[in-house]
């Protein structure tokens, strides 16, 4: 068998692709979860949230019964706290330093009890936020991603008329077309957005892409300000023969015809190699096996200690039955009638510790062939550089550079998010979103 | 292995822990099945003229999370006809003979109806009699209960009363809700009852419903003060009995401790302070009858730790600790010291001694986790920061004396030693 879809019956679908962390099942369970914390001071989960989220207030709040100052105190550091609180790797992050890690004893369960308030907000429409009047300044968003939103909102709320141009038909960014399907559905994703939007003063205009639909100079000429929040494109090529094959796929196409189409409807292969270790290759992996792939292997040049996704993510893949080929570096992919046979490898070595500590792959004169049908590349996405470039904005290898008020090199054009820092997390988006709101609002303010 | 074994005014049990009037004791049904979980005795719930209670009659005090701290309740004495408890009560004592059997009381208010009662109850074969001079809701509105405690005269009259009929051990308890349980307890022994008992409920309002606006329990959109008892009150009840052991009246007499028993240790703390055993209801009404294993078992490796061979080998050891602030050593003084090894960088301390205390410990920024030490020649040795630490003996209060002698203020003073520049 090669390259099928429809490979599993639909009650299986339904049950892989089911929420991997799920709300609790009552109000009673968080109570409980909320009444261990113990409100820290100047609390580390705080301090290691991008955001910034006042975690300790948002949880005693849970406690007092006030679930709606709850919500307000997540929402008000971050817009998109429901969607965070379902994809942020919080191992690394809030839970991460969580006192009670140093205790021995399990961290408060942070993005779950998010979850509680901020589903709460959204089930029942709490209108958290007053827009104040319109000042009568127009912003352009490009991008309705996480940055874009973020920034969106904030600019709304100051009093700002903002119009989101977005290529898509739906908001969320890679919320809503990248993240595994397990964490959100596209469901979640649009009430996320429409909720976000409900502040008022947010217009998005979808199917606009910015370069086709219309120019950054246009943008700029009609607007008192532009923010682009564009994110990263598809994966970075690896630059081998065989490339072309038949069956050799991009991680981020593949993972965005899962988020668009019936799984039923998705192929994917027997005997799958997926190359890269970070989240995107972790989520490609994963999903390739609960969409019914036999073998799945994660193929990484370095070792456990420089991958770049967590323990947690990488458990995630081995409990899925994914086979982890460390210090192996695609070669080339070999093929019988156009299709893909065989990936092979150089088998690598760690060399000393670069400038930065990470000791860096050196190859040798081993091979390692596995056997395969198809082969998804992961090793990193690769920015929208021409368009950037075609715009005249300063970038290093296609990375949009802003100054510390998210300000770009055009007048009045300010970036942030993945387009900048060239692919990080949601909750990084939403903080590079609030900053530039900021820059943006000065500059409102010395400029008209 | 320890004695636990009681013996209260002639009264024995196999160990120290009664349980107190209340509903766990006002029926054949739950007082046998507490003597089978192990109950050492019970004090069978109040009877007197029969009354009719309302629905709701509880509410409580939840902190944290944690449920029934305090609990409250507008309930009155047995509402079951007395010729059915004392038919009751004659069976249990047939039943189990070594548990103790007390018979709480409150007769209307003339001579003749507490001696007809007193005759009823001892035909039954019970133990003892427990005064209820405590009861603070309801029964005080027709003169009973609280009403008696409360003025010390009538007390000497009722407890007069009493002993004029009583053949069997007599135990006054007492009301909490007076200022100081001395004056009443002073005469009710001077009337000749042979102990005392305390802490009956304190008055309280446990909290409001705040969608209604009605306070707890609601009657029909109605409520009373309650009576509040729980771990809530420990504190109270074991101040109220210290000042019973310092009196030189009332110290006379055994007492048999009440208030918010929940553990082995809540009860060897008010046998510390003077009483010679304890009685428990919230605990019980809580938790039910099976919490009695632990206490005794936790009592029993205590003491052979302590080396204790028999409970009055510590009844009342912890009073002559308690002494006036004017005697306390003003040379003694310790600081707080944090260990880093355990610290797990909350900031609980910090924000406590910043806020609250005197700014006495130091903040080193970090990300994610600050450092926090002690400015040891600012702290005062307040405790404040070991209290609120969540960590075991992460921060330890370490002894710095001012002087070797011991001074006490008076001698502070009169040496005109200097007070505090800051
Ligand atoms: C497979 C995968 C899994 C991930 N998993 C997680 C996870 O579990 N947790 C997590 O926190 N993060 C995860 N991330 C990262 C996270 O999705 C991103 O960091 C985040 O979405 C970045 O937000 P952004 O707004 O900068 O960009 P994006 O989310 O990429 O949004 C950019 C938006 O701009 C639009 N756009 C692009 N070009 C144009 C144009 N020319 N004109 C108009 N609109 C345009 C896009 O359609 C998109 O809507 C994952 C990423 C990938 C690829
Ligand atoms: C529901 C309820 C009913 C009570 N009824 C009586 C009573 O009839 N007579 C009495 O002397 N005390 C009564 N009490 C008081 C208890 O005996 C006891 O003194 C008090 O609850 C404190 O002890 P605790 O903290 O262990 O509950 C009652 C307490 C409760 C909670
Ligand atoms: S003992 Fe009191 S004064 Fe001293 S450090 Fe702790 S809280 Fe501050």
């Amino acid at each position: 068998m090669a390259i099928t879809n429809n490979k599993l019956l639909d009650s299986h679908y339904q049950s892989n692709f089911a929420d991997i962390h799920p709300a609790f099942e009552s109000k009673e369970a968080a109570l409980i979860e909320a009444n261990r914390c113990l409100f820290c001071y100047d609390a580390p989960c705080t301090k290691s949230c991008p955001t910034s989220i006042n975690i300790p207030k948002f949880i005693k709040q849970i406690t007092t019964d006030n679930v709606k100052g709850s919500a307000h105190t997540i929402f008000e550091s971050n817009i998109m706290g429901a969607g965070c609180s379902r994809v942020c790797p919080v191992e690394k992050l809030c839970e991460g330093s969580c006192v009670f890690n140093l205790m021995d004893d399990a961290p408060i369960p942070i993005a779950r009890l998010q979850r509680f308030s901020t589903e709460k907000a959204m089930e029942k429409k709490w209108k958290l936020f007053e827009r104040k009047p319109s000042m009568g300044k127009k912003v352009a968003v490009v991008g309705a991603g996480p940055a874009g939103l973020s920034c969106a909102h904030v600019l709304a709320r100051e009093g700002v008329d903002v119009t989101i141009h977005e290529k898509e038909s739906k908001g969320g960014g890679l919320m809503t077309y990248g993240i595994a399907a397990y964490k959100v559905t596209p469901e979640f994703c649009e009430e996320e957005v429409a909720y976000i939007a409900s502040v008022g003063g947010i217009k998005i205009k979808y199917g606009q892409e910015l370069g086709v639909s219309m120019t950054l100079d246009e943008l700029q000429k009609n607007y008192n300000a532009v923010y682009l929040g564009i994110g990263v494109g598809v994966a970075r090529r690896l630059e081998i023969p065989g490339e072309e094959l038949d069956g050799v796929v991009d991680a981020i196409q593949f993972i965005y015809d899962i988020r668009t189409n019936p799984y039923p409807s998705i192929a994917v292969g027997d005997r799958v190699a997926v190359i890269g270790m970070g989240m995107t290759a972790i989520d490609a992996a994963t999903q390739a096996k609960r969409l019914g792939a036999k073998n799945v292997t994660l193929v990484y040049r370095r070792t456990q200690e420089e991958m770049p996704c967590t323990e947690t993510e990488l458990n995630l893949a081995k409990l899925d039955g994914c086979v982890i080929q460390w210090l192996a570096a695609p070669h080339e992919i070999l093929g019988e009638k156009g299709k893909v046979k065989q990936l092979v490898c150089k088998i690598m070595k760690l060399g000393p510790p670069d400038s930065g500590g990470r000791r860096s792959p050196i190859e040798t004169k081993d091979k390692v062939s596995i056997d395969v049908d198809m082969v998804i590349k992961a090793a990193g996405q690769i920015p929208f550089e021409e368009l950037i470039k075609k715009s005249g904005l300063q970038n290093k290898s296609g990375k949009i550079i802003i100054d510390k008020n998210g300000a770009t090199n055009l007048k009045g054009v300010f970036a942030g998010g993945d387009s900048v820092n060239g692919g990080k997390e949601v909750v990084d988006a939403v903080q590079a979103g609030k900053e530039g709101a900021v820059g943006i609002l000065n500059y409102l303010k010395t400029n008209f | 292995m320890a004695d636990i074994t009681a013996n209260f005014l002639g009264i024995k049990s196999p160990n120290p822990f009664w349980l107190a009037s209340a509903p766990p004791t006002d029926k054949k049904v739950n007082v046998l099945r507490a003597f089978e979980a192990g109950w050492g005795g019970v004090v069978w719930k109040t009877l007197g003229s029969q009354v009719k209670n309302v629905s709701s009659r509880y509410s409580a005090m939840d902190y944290n999370g944690t449920r029934v701290m305090g609990f409250n309740n507008i309930e009155l004495i047995s509402d079951r006809p007395l010729d059915l408890n004392l038919r009751e009560i004659a069976e249990c004592v047939k039943l189990f003979p070594d548990r103790a059997m007390v018979v709480s009381l409150m007769a209307d208010n003339t001579r003749e109806k507490w001696h007809e009662l007193i005759a009823q109850v001892e035909d039954t074969g019970a133990h003892g009699l427990e005064l209820n001079f405590g009861c603070p809701h309801g029964m005080t509105e027709r003169g009973m209960g609280a009403a008696v405690g409360q003025d010390p005269e009538i007390a000497r009259m009722v407890v007069g009363w009493v002993m004029e009929k009583a053949r069997i051990p007599v135990i006054t308890k007492l009301t909490p809700n007076v200022h100081s349980v001395v004056p009443t307890g002073r005469a009710a022994v001077e009337a000749g009852s042979n102990a005392l008992s305390l802490i009956n409920t304190i008055q309280s309002v446990t909290g409001i419903d705040l969608d209604t606006l009605v306070p707890n329990p609601n009657v029909a959109g109605k409520s009373v003060f309650g009576g509040y008892c729980g771990p809530a009150v420990k504190p109270i009840a074991l101040k109220m009995l210290a000042t019973l052991a310092q009196d030189p009246i009332t110290s006379k007499v055994p007492v048999s401790g009440i208030g918010g028993i929940s553990t082995w240790k809540d009860a060897v703390e008010f046998i510390l302070l003077g009483a010679s055993n304890v009685q428990v209801c919230t605990a019980v009404m809580k938790n039910g009858f099976r919490i009695v294993e632990d206490m005794c078992e936790g009592l029993n490796n205590w003491m052979d730790d302590k080396g204790f061979k028999t409970l009055d080998d510590f009844v009342g050891r912890s009073v002559p600790n308690l002494t006036h602030w004017e005697d306390l050593d003003i040379n003694y003084h310790i600081v707080a010291r944090i260990n880093p090894d355990k610290c797990v960088h909350c900031g609980l301390c910090y924000i406590a001694c910043e806020d609250a205390s005197h700014q006495s410990i130091r903040i080193e920024q970090g990300k994610p986790y600050n450092n926090y030490t002690i400015k040891e020649e600012e702290c005062v040795g307040c405790n404040l920061c070991k209290l609120v630490c969540p960590v075991e003996n992460c921060i330890t209060m370490v002894e710095q004396r001012k002087g070797d002698e011991y001074l006490n203020w008076k001698e502070f003073q009169r040496r005109g030693l200097p007070l505090n520049d800051h």
